[in-house]
């Protein structure tokens, strides 16, 4: 497929510190492929603008092929832009028309801050796995693989939810800045497994109760989330947290 | 000429039978008792598959680690995108698989060039590195009864791989990473995410802190510890594009070789033969394409070079299934280097398709023919929807365009039986040191190097170290953690001073064409002389002309970059000298001067059986060649034929 060009008017979230005054700022950008992807068209921008002698945009990103889960924009509004189960890496120009003006931020959500123009502080997901996604097995402590058979529909639910990428824009795209989507994909993956049922109740008290503290928003169930999952995570998920919240709730007397 | 150590390495590797010895030497190793190891702590560099599984496993042991990544998450190391699988010697299939049969063919796999009694440790803890994933709940693939899946991989004649769908490395890390968690919140693991690690603090020949760069307020930070344990990954971005993240970089183990830890091999990379091509100038980076694909795929070029038809439209005696015609035993399914240099060569002839010429089909259409297109989908079809997405052309219809990569650098710092580099105090482990997969490395076998050393090689092996090392306290107004600091910030102050023209992206991308050209896929003494000269003339431009704006007491990405381009910059030239001591080839070493007749590699047993290990005097002053000479008294080196 042969390539075309494209003339561009980038509106982009510029913002030099954590306590700085944002805002847009609107840039042209000529000549772009529609071979490329959105982040290389980025990485053109900022060829650009360091010749002008104007700072680059800054921006998360680091495998640019949709599993490390470091970029993170919105693109005219939508979370990784406008195609289903696709990371803003892999995005391409060809979904973009001549002439387009993009609107491009940073994931907005209090539980994320931005740090500077398009890069948010994620840490709270770390912390949000930290209160008790994982089960709780010392290295060498492990029985062989085999004695402990999953049923393979049971280990596909589980790989189903364990294919979060940990991006955050389940919660950027949520009206709510809800983290509801992110915490049940752990929760539910170790919950369906014979390995984490010992901690099951444990774990979604903890992991709830983390997230409400770093100020992610309820979840009032508009599926926004499972939308903008690049990795489409089901909302599924969302049901089985609650589930599995109220027994632990009622086991535990918490 | 180049010098050479008079004295050769110690590999500290035990005397005794190679399937004995780790047993033994676990014994023989000192311990820390319990109570001493609260007052011992480690730095853990990186957080990929080695490092997250070191700092998870060494703070349940007791020691308090700190635990050190440039991601904004330990979740992201770039171990996340292996897709592949993981090999173990279960044998669950009971199809003749055992420790001594992966241990072989890891050993062959590697031309023979990597240190025997490693990969034998390798292969047999792998069968613990499953079983310990299994417990962490990585959803490994399963059979219907709820015993676990095996899959072929890699040319090998067992079933060993393991595997999380395409995800294999996704799931792995984040086994490790909540490991890491869990320890973070009893408190025995500090982490410090969005760290970069920019010098070695070295007290008295021992390795005892390093110092890093916060990239968000852009503080250099002082960190002390008993012992430091690099988990840095390879250094395949030297090439600029390659299959790595696009923040991987040679930087932390480049700091610790100009500190005077040895790089070994770093020649040694490894080009993938199924990648979808560069499509221009602007290119970021390259994706893989699993090369399972090579199973049902053929691979061909026209036999005329001008012919310019539609591949639809170009019948059977027009086309060149060069793979097939130069191997007619294994045909498309030859292993990866010989893959690649087949590629090379027809592109270089002329030969190559799509608009840069430097592609070549893979072309599904008489499997589609034979099997339908359902089976390909079924087989292949998450495969096929990543390429369509990349390049908006339909591989059911069209022939894929495929061309070779940079996917993964065997060389890497020099370390013994312990891991321990050189510099005592110094831990390497996974991709960052050179020891286990010699001159070629097999699929699915970096996963279980990476996970073998962090979950069970460097827990016994550090313990030798601290029970016997002298350890006084050392404060952070330490001579040393103070010139290491001050030689951080001037590396800093230098970048920010030079005020050039020219961006850091466009020196990265004219030093990886320099290493592409004449220490890629090919080799030869001429070509890697230039190379020589032209990086060090790249170098130099680099420092009067870079241009890189903004504070150092910021987030700023295009200084990040600068350093880590710098590094390269210094470390290309390494390379090349490495490549053209190496009068042979090996895996994927290719000396064009040393080839059959046929045009197949040619090892040089007599004289190059050894560990290349280099130690730094100055940038641009020769460095000293210490070698470690390999012998393989049970796995005893052949040539590898494919025809």
């Amino acid at each position: 497929m042969s390539s075309e060009s494209l003339n561009l008017t980038l509106r982009i979230w510029r913002q030099d510190g954590p306590n700085a005054k944002g805002g847009f700022r609107d840039y042209k950008l000529n000549g772009v492929s529609t071979h490329m992807s959105f982040l290389e068209m980025l990485d053109v921008l900022n060829e650009q603008l360091i010749e002008a002698g104007e700072e680059s945009v800054a921006f998360d990103h680091d495998c640019r092929e949709g599993i490390c889960g470091a970029c993170s924009l919105m693109i005219d509004g939508k979370a990784h832009g406008p195609d289903q189960a696709t990371t803003t890496c892999q995005l391409h120009m060809r979904r973009f028309h001549d002439g387009d003006t993009i609107t491009i931020e940073p994931w907005r959500a209090s539980a994320f801050p931005v740090l500077r123009d398009l890069v948010v502080d994620r840490s709270a997901f770390d912390r949000i796995i930290q209160a008790g996604g994982y089960v709780s097995v010392n290295t060498g402590n492990a029985p062989d693989g085999n004695a402990i058979p999953v049923p393979g529909t049971v280990q596909e639910t589980a790989m189903d939810a364990a294919a979060c990428i940990g991006c955050g824009a389940c919660v950027a795209a949520c009206k709510n800045a809800s983290a509801m989507l992110f915490v049940s994909a752990k929760v539910s993956q170790l919950a369906v497994l014979p390995q984490g049922k010992a901690e099951r109740g444990e774990r979604v008290l903890s992991m709830v109760a983390q997230m409400d503290e770093e100020g992610f928003g309820h979840c009032t169930n508009t599926s926004e989330c499972e939308a903008a999952c690049p990795a489409e995570i089901s909302v599924d998920n969302i049901a089985r947290l609650n589930r599995e919240y109220v027994r632990a709730s009622l086991v535990s007397g918490k | 000429m180049v010098r050479v150590a008079s004295e050769t390495l110690n590999s500290r590797v035990p005397e005794g039978p190679v399937d004995e010895v780790w047993d033994k030497h676990r014994f023989n190793m000192k311990l820390v008792n319990p109570a001493n190891k609260r007052k011992f702590t480690v730095i853990v560099v990186g957080t990929g598959l080695a490092g997250g599984a070191a700092a998870a496993s060494l703070a349940e042991l007791g020691y308090n680690v700190k635990s050190f990544c440039f991601q904004d998450s330990p979740r992201r190391a770039h171990s996340i995108a292996a897709q592949g699988g993981i090999n173990a010697a279960k044998n669950y299939p009971n199809d003749g698989d055992s420790i001594w049969r992966l241990f072989y063919d890891t050993v062959k796999g590697g031309d023979y060039r990597a240190r025997e009694a490693n990969v034998y440790r390798l292969a047999q803890v792998s069968n613990n590195i499953i079983d310990q994933c299994v417990s962490q709940g990585v959803p490994f693939a399963r059979e219907y009864g709820g015993t676990l899946a095996n899959r072929s991989f890699g040319g090998a004649q067992v079933s060993r791989t393991f595997y999380c769908r395409g995800q294999t490395g996704q799931q792995l890390l984040l086994g490790a990473y909540q490991a890491l968690m869990r320890q973070v919140h009893i408190g025995k693991v500090e982490l410090f995410a969005r760290r970069e690690m920019l010098e070695l603090i070295v007290v008295d020949g021992v390795a005892r802190g390093i110092i890093v760069r916060n990239l968000t307020t852009g503080e250099l930070e002082t960190h002390t510890a008993d012992a430091v344990v690099l988990c840095t990954g390879g250094y395949g971005n030297v090439y600029y594009l390659s299959t790595n993240a696009k923040g991987c970089n040679v930087t932390a183990a480049w700091r610790c070789h100009k500190r005077g830890a040895y790089f070994a091999n770093p020649c040694y990379t490894q080009i993938h033969p199924t990648c979808i091509p560069v499509s221009g100038d602007y290119q970021s980076k390259l994706t893989l394409m699993s090369e399972s694909l090579r199973n049902d795929g053929r691979v061909w070029v026209p036999k005329d070079p001008e012919d310019k038809r539609n591949p639809a439209e170009i019948p059977n005696e027009d086309r060149d299934y060069y793979l097939e015609r130069r191997y007619p035993a294994f045909g498309n399914l030859v292993p990866r280097d010989v893959a690649s240099r087949a590629s090379k060569e027809r592109c270089d002839a002329g030969y190559g398709v799509g608009e840069t010429q430097l592609a070549v089909y893979l072309d599904f259409r008489d499997a589609i023919q034979r099997d339908g297109e359902d089976a390909i989908r079924k087989k292949y079809g998450n495969l096929f929807h990543m390429y369509e997405k990349i390049t908006a052309e339909n591989p059911y219809q069209v022939p894929m365009k495929i061309y070779p990569a940079v996917h993964y650098t065997m060389g890497g710092l020099w370390v013994d039986y312990h891991l321990m580099s050189n510099l005592p105090g110094l831990f390497v482990l996974g991709e960052a040191n050179f020891s286990d997969h010699g001159a070629n490395r097999l699929g699915a076998s970096a996963l279980m190097q990476g996970l073998s050393d962090g979950y069970f090689v460097i827990p016994y092996t550090i313990g030798d170290h601290l029970a016997k090392a002298v350890l006084p306290k050392i404060p952070a107004d330490h001579p040393a953690c103070v010139e290491a600091l001050e030689s951080a910030q001037s590396r800093i102050d230098q970048l920010l001073a030079v005020k050039g023209t020219r961006t850091v992206d466009s020196f990265h991308r004219a030093l990886g064409q320099i290493m592409w050209d004449h220490c890629g896929m090919a080799r030869n003494k001429a070509g890697l002389e230039l190379a020589i000269s032209q990086i060090r003339e790249l170098r130099d431009q680099f420092w009067k002309d870079v241009r890189v704006l903004g504070s150092g007491e910021s987030l700023n990405q295009s200084l990040e970059k600068a350093g880590r381009v710098a590094d390269f910059l210094e470390f290309g030239e390494l390379m090349c000298i490495d490549a053209l001591n190496r009068e042979e080839s090996c895996g994927g070493h290719f000396r064009e001067e040393h080839q059959t007749e046929e045009g197949e590699a040619k090892r040089n047993d007599e004289e190059f059986s050894y560990v290349a290990a280099w130690e730094f005097h100055d940038v641009g002053d020769e460095p000293t060649l210490h070698k470690e000479p390999l012998s393989f008294p049970n796995v005893p080196p052949t040539t590898r034929s494919y025809k």
